[in-house]
Parts: C-alpha cells; sequence; structure tokens
C-alpha cells in the first residue's frame, strides 16, 4: 500500500472524526435555534469569540465521548517497523495507515491523541468543580464572617499558594510519599467538601420544610456518602473502609492521586476569588435586606451572594478547566503520576520530546491538541464574560 | 508604612517557617529515610540495619528536634562511637571541641547534597547564578514586548489592532512552556524545520550565544507576555476613559502625546503588581525548560533533587524558592503602594 501524502492523511483524519462533527453539528443547529431561551448560554451564540472557543472545546469533549470510534489502533499495540515513522506512512501488512505517523515504540499517534483527549477530558473538568466546591465553601463565609476566620484562612490560602506548584507535585506525587498514604488522606479531606456544601445548600433552602429537607439531607448523605467512601478507600491501600464485595468504584491509585493534588492545587485561587467577591456583596442592599428579614447567615451566602457571584465566576470556571488542563500536562511532563503508558497528552509530550530531533510528530501531534484546548477555554471565557458584562 | 512592613515581614517568616516546616516533614517521611539509608549504606541492607543507620546518622528523633537542627536552633546531635565523637556539626578529623554547637540553614550550614556530593550551600549558588542569566535575558525580552502589546491594543479599544494583539495574547497564554517549547525546537531546531537554533542550551552555561540561548529564553517569555500584555491591556484601557484623558485631547493635545505622557504611566502601575506576581510563575516555567533544554540551572537541579530523593538539596531548593515567592510578593505590595498615590494604608 501506498503512503499518504498530507492532502489524503488531512482527509483521512477527518473522516475519523465524522461522529464529532455530526455531534458538533446538531449541538450548534439546536442551541442556535432556541438561544433565546437559553440565558447566558444562548448569549454565547452571539459573540464570535465565544463561539469558536465553544466549538473547540465541545470538538474535544465529543472527541473524548466518542473516542471509540474514532481511534483506529489500539493505544498500546506496538507495530515494530512503525517506530518513528512519518505521518502517513502504511502498515507492513497493508491494513491501514497511521494517519498521523508512529511513535517511539512503534504506536498510533493518531490513536493515542484522541485516547488522551478522554484522560483530560474525565479529570479536568471534575478536577475543576471539586476546587469550586473546597473554594466556595470556605470562601464564602471567610468573605461573609470575615474576622479571625478570615485571617486563619486566607493565611492557610497564601500558604500553599506560595509553594512552586512543581515543588508541590513533586511532593504529593512520588511512589515515596504516596506509600505512606498522604495522598488519600489529603483525599479524606478534600472529598468531603461537596458532601459539606451540598448539605448545607439544601438545609439552609429547605429549613421550613424539615419533612422535605430531611429526605433529601438523608439521600444526598447515604448516596454522597457511599460514594466518598468508595472513592477514598481502596482496599490494599492505607484507607481501606468499605470491603471490596461493595466498592464498586475502582479508581487506579495513580489517577486519584493527580486528582487530588491538582484540586488541592486549585482551591486557595478559587477561594481568594471568592472570598473578593464576598467582601464586595455583602455590603449590597440586598444582603442586607435579607439579614433585615432573619434570615440565617448560610442562607444569605449561598441564596443570596453566590447566585449573584456566578458571572465571574462561571468565567473563572472556564479559565481554571484549562489551566488544569496545563497541569495536567506539566505532571505528565515529568512523568509524576500518571503510568508511562497512558496515553494523555503530557506524557506523551513527555515520551516525544526526547527523540524531538529526529521524529517531532509524536510530541508535536498531542502539543497541538493540548493547546487548541486551552486556546479554546480561554476564547469561551472571554466570550462568556464579554456577554455576562452585557446585561 | 513601618508598621505595614514590620507585619507584612512578620507574615512572611511565620509563612516561611510553616513552608520549610511542610517540606521537611515531607521528605523526611520515613519511606524516603529508608531509601536513603539505602542509598547511602547499601541497597542489601536488612530492616534492622537501616534501623541502626538511621539511629546512628541521627534520623531517628523526634521531627521537630531534627527540624529545629537543620534550622539551626537546636544543637546538632552528638555521638560517641570507639571513643571519637561524631556529630551532625563535626566535620571529618575535626576536633569535636571546637566544632560549633549549632549548624543549621541560619547557621549558612545548608547540609550535603547526597547526588551531587557537595555542600548544598554551593551547589544552589552556582546554578542560582545559571538561572538568573536566564531569567534576566526572559525579563529583557518579556517586559518591554508584553507592555508593548498591552499599550497598543489597550490604546484604542475595539480596533483591528486590539483584536488581533488580544488574540495574540489569548493564544501565547493558552500555551504552557512544555508545548511551546517542544514547538519552537520541532521547528526551528530541527532538520525537518529550519535549522536556526539549537534544541539544547547546554552549551550557553559556558558561553552564551544567540543560537543556543534564545529558544529557551522564548519559550518562558511567550507564557508570560500574554498574561502580562492583557493586564496592561485592562488598565490602559481603564486609563484611556478617564476624565483627565478627554480633557487633554479636548485641549488638543495630539493622541500619541495623550498615550505617551498622560496615559502610559497611569496604566503601568497595574502591570508592575503582575510582572513581580509573575516571578513564582517564571520559577514553574524555569523548571520545564531547563528540563527541556537540559540547562543545568536551578529548576534541572530541584528536578533532579526531587526524583533522585536528596532529601537536603531538596530542603535547600525549597527554601530558595519559597524566599523568592515570599520576596516578590512583598515587592509587588511596597511597590504597589509607592507607585500608586491613592493607595493609603491604614
Amino acid at each position: 500500500m501506498e503512503d499518504l501524502g498530507w492532502g489524503a492523511i488531512l482527509l483521512g483524519v477527518a473522516k475519523q472524526f465524522l461522529p464529532v462533527w455530526i455531534a458538533l453539528v446538531v449541538t450548534f443547529a439546536v442551541s442556535i435555534r432556541f438561544k433565546r431561551r437559553l440565558g447566558l448560554y444562548g448569549k454565547l451564540f452571539d459573540s464570535t469569540i465565544g463561539m469558536i472557543g465553544f466549538a473547540i472545546v465541545m470538538f474535544w469533549v465529543f472527541s473524548a465521548l466518542f473516542a471509540d470510534l474514532i481511534v483506529t489502533h489500539d493505544t498500546l499495540s506496538q507495530i515494530s517497523q512503525m517506530k518513528n515513522k512519518m505521518p502517513g506512512t502504511a502498515k507492513p501488512d497493508g491494513s491501514g495507515w497511521y494517519l498521523l505517523g508512529g511513535d517511539h515504540l512503534g504506536r498510533d499517534v493518531f490513536s493515542r491523541m484522541v485516547a488522551g483527549s478522554r484522560v483530560v477530558i474525565q479529570i479536568a473538568p471534575l478536577a475543576t468543580l471539586f476546587a469550586f466546591m473546597v473554594g466556595v465553601t470556605l470562601g464564602l463565609p471567610a468573605g461573609y464572617y470575615a474576622g479571625k476566620l478570615d485571617t486563619g484562612l486566607s493565611f492557610l490560602a497564601n500558604l500553599i499558594l506560595a509553594f512552586p506548584v512543581i515543588l508541590l507535585f513533586y511532593l504529593l506525587v512520588t511512589p515515596e510519599i504516596v506509600e505512606t498514604g498522604l495522598p488519600q488522606y489529603l483525599a479524606i479531606v478534600l472529598f468531603l467538601f461537596p458532601i459539606i456544601f451540598l448539605m448545607v445548600l439544601v438545609n439552609s433552602r429547605y429549613y421550613v420544610m424539615p419533612a422535605f429537607r430531611t429526605k433529601v439531607l438523608t439521600a444526598i448523605a447515604v448516596i454522597g456518602g457511599y460514594l466518598y467512601l468508595a472513592l477514598v478507600g481502596e482496599v490494599g491501600t492505607k484507607v481501606a473502609v468499605l470491603p471490596n464485595a461493595i466498592d464498586l468504584i475502582h479508581v487506579p491509585g495513580n489517577i486519584l492521586i493527580v486528582f487530588v493534588s491538582v484540586v488541592f492545587v486549585n482551591s486557595p485561587t478559587v477561594f481568594r476569588i471568592v472570598r473578593g467577591i464576598t467582601l464586595d456583596i455583602k455590603t449590597r442592599d440586598y444582603v442586607s435586606a435579607a439579614q433585615t428579614r432573619g434570615e440565617r447567615p448560610w442562607y444569605i451566602m449561598l441564596w443570596e451572594i453566590l447566585p449573584n457571584a456566578r458571572g465571574p465566576l462561571i468565567v473563572d470556571f472556564c479559565l481554571r478547566i484549562g489551566y488544569t488542563t496545563i497541569l495536567l500536562g506539566t505532571l505528565g511532563f515529568f512523568g509524576l503520576g500518571l503510568s508511562p503508558e497512558s496515553p494523555d497528552w503530557g506524557s506523551t509530550i513527555n515520551a516525544g520530546r526526547k527523540l524531538l530531533t529526529i521524529a517531532p510528530h509524536p510530541a508535536i501531534v498531542p502539543a497541538l491538541a493540548l493547546m487548541s484546548l486551552v486556546l479554546g477555554l480561554n476564547l469561551l471565557a472571554d466570550g462568556l464574560r464579554e456577554e455576562s458584562l452585557k446585561d | 508604612m513601618l508598621k505595614f512592613l514590620l507585619r507584612r515581614l512578620f507574615t512572611m517568616v511565620l509563612t516561611a517557617l510553616c513552608l520549610t516546616f511542610v517540606v521537611f516533614f515531607l521528605t523526611n517521611l520515613p519511606p524516603n529515610l529508608e531509601k536513603l539509608a539505602k542509598s547511602e549504606a547499601g541497597s542489601r541492607i536488612t530492616d534492622a540495619e537501616v534501623e541502626s543507620w538511621l539511629e546512628k546518622n541521627g534520623h531517628a528523633r523526634p521531627l521537630l528536634v531534627r527540624y529545629g537542627e537543620w534550622l539551626g536552633v537546636m544543637p546538632g546531635w552528638t555521638r560517641e562511637e570507639n571513643g571519637v565523637t561524631l556529630g551532625r556539626c563535626i566535620a571529618r578529623g575535626q576536633d569535636p571541641a571546637e566544632a560549633p554547637r549549632f549548624c543549621g540553614v541560619l547557621e549558612g550550614y545548608w547540609g550535603l547534597s547526597s547526588v551531587f556530593k557537595d555542600d548544598v550551600g554551593t551547589i544552589i549558588g552556582t546554578r542560582l547564578g545559571l538561572t538568573g542569566i536566564l531569567m534576566f535575558w526572559v525579563m529583557m525580552l518579556m517586559v518591554p514586548v508584553s507592555l508593548i502589546i498591552g499599550v497598543l491594543a489597550g490604546m484604542r479599544e475595539g480596533s483591528k489592532l486590539d483584536r488581533s494583539l488580544s488574540t495574540f495574547s489569548i493564544a501565547s497564554t493558552a500555551t504552557p512552556e512544555y508545548v511551546s517549547g517542544v514547538i519552537l525546537i520541532a521547528v526551528f531546531a530541527t532538520s525537518m524545520g529550519w535549522k536556526v537554533f539549537k534544541g539544547t542550551a547546554t552549551s550557553a552555561m559556558d558561553s552564551i550565544t544567540f543560537e543556543n540561548f534564545f529558544l529557551p529564553v522564548l519559550t518562558i517569555a511567550l507564557y508570560g507576555i500574554g498574561y502580562i500584555a492583557r493586564m496592561t491591556r485592562a488598565s490602559m484601557t481603564e486609563v484611556m476613559t478617564a476624565q483627565y484623558i478627554r480633557t487633554a485631547r479636548l485641549k488638543g493635545v495630539s493622541f500619541t502625546n495623550v498615550v505617551m505622557k498622560h496615559a502610559l504611566r497611569n496604566a503601568l502601575i497595574a502591570p508592575f503588581t503582575v510582572i513581580m506576581l509573575q516571578f513564582p510563575w517564571l520559577l514553574n516555567g524555569v523548571v520545564i525548560v531547563e528540563t527541556l533544554f537540559n540547562y543545568k540551572g536551578f529548576g534541572w537541579t530541584l528536578v533532579q533533587a526531587a526524583g533522585n530523593n536528596d532529601i537536603q538539596l531538596l530542603l535547600g531548593c525549597s527554601v530558595v524558592a519559597v524566599v523568592v515567592v515570599l520576596a516578590t510578593q512583598l515587592i509587588s505590595d511596597v511597590g504597589y503602594v509607592f507607585l500608586n498615590p491613592r493607595i493609603r494604608i491604614s
């Protein structure tokens, strides 16, 4: 079989992404059709920059979703003749091509890049969400009550922020530290915050309807508690709570550690942002009105202040997912956390950079992928900021 | 002002103490010490031998005591063996009576690196020097370029120039160093692209040339440029809508003069803080770029220390990193007050 030229490669790649194109067209058609009824999300389609950003981000989200349909080869199978082969090289048995070439072990670069999007799309938004839960749960009271609580929490946040991120990663993710179970203890603390957040949220809202409130709280406690215990504990490690028969969620140990350290690094910044906004908003009239009505502090924080802080928080959320993606890549680049076989972009860049002068494509492909995703998130955040300022 | 400074200094010292303690705690966990014992005394020693090695070398005592020793506020350990007094502060062959009682970071004794077999103080000194050169050139490139981009973009908000420069800034903040570095090397330093620069900066440690030093400098600077330019743009657009700018324009002052004489000085206050706060970020970039370009500076040393369980060197590196971060925070706060007369500290 012939090797492919650049035009044919592009065509082949575009063809592989077919499910993504279809999903993108459907999303955009539906969203633009109903954009007047969709609030801030709908307004996004009034701004070109926002739309471009959204398209890029959704491209990768759909790629992650349909990764199994898109990949052309198994991400780990190696063909020794294909080592460092250029993009478009035909396989020796003639059964197909390596669309974007082979890496130093003879694996398909294209398939690994697509599979890598799944790792990033799974971890980055979720980790950012967790960081927001931690930041909001601590930032709201710090800004609202101020005083000693604020001083203490701010000192802690500054303490973590003064750490060079890479040093922190090296200290948290190295095998010796993992052996002591420290990241898992961190997970125990950090994963508690989403549950606390949800319970306080429900409790403050439905305090006057005790029957309903109790039901919802019990549901959160049972479901959240189970997820919490299943996520944090793993049989055979330092923290093993549930027996293997009930523990249905098996997060590979190193992914949990990466996840925890990313949340840990991100939450102080979120805390500072939330605290700053709260300090500003609590002087508004509607907060005083709520106080005069006799609302309880947590109700005011979560149902008066938080909804009014959503604009900057949503924008920061988008930016922060991008930042988290960069952090995950950094971890991969230093070979920390995720296993070397993992197809995530950071690890593949790290593996490819050593042979950059012989074959640059194994590193360039994931590098461009990562760059485009972060760029998309930045553009999306910019569009959202512009549109949310228009109200 | 003095009270403010003193309070900031106090917080700074407290933060530094907490952070070094955390690093000390994390690097001195039992598995690390066990690994240290095995690398120093042979990898096949039994658990009991590990115990006795740790005992002998003063690692088996309470954490706070060891931290105090390392810091230099507790007297170093001493031990009698075959009639010879050994101790933390006693160099080989030195008379115990002459040795100092305290030896820690505060006394200038940083310990010995187990990887480089040298005094941590000297290693960090030379490495920091190399990184300093890198940082200097990064600043020389990054600060003027980003300020010019920011001012040009913020001068006329919404213009074509603004749009294109802002897009460039966003693109550059979206490109972390390990991505831009890889792309730059592939384009400018391989036979597939133009081979104008070198893909490694190892030779730059002896003699710096444009050829071997431009790519690493550019890689670090690119990531910062976008961010500083965006901040400058934001503050410039704000200044350009101020009353006194309109007055100057109505008075008939030319646009160039308004920008150069009236707007620029006020617009540069905010970026100053941002540039100072970029230092910790640069530290991050330095670690990545020095690893990527094999330039053996401070960042490279940090990676080596962390990867090889070199406890003393890692502690030394973190002290330096933490001090750099805290010092820049302080300078940015104080500088902001100096530059902006509207800020009053109560």
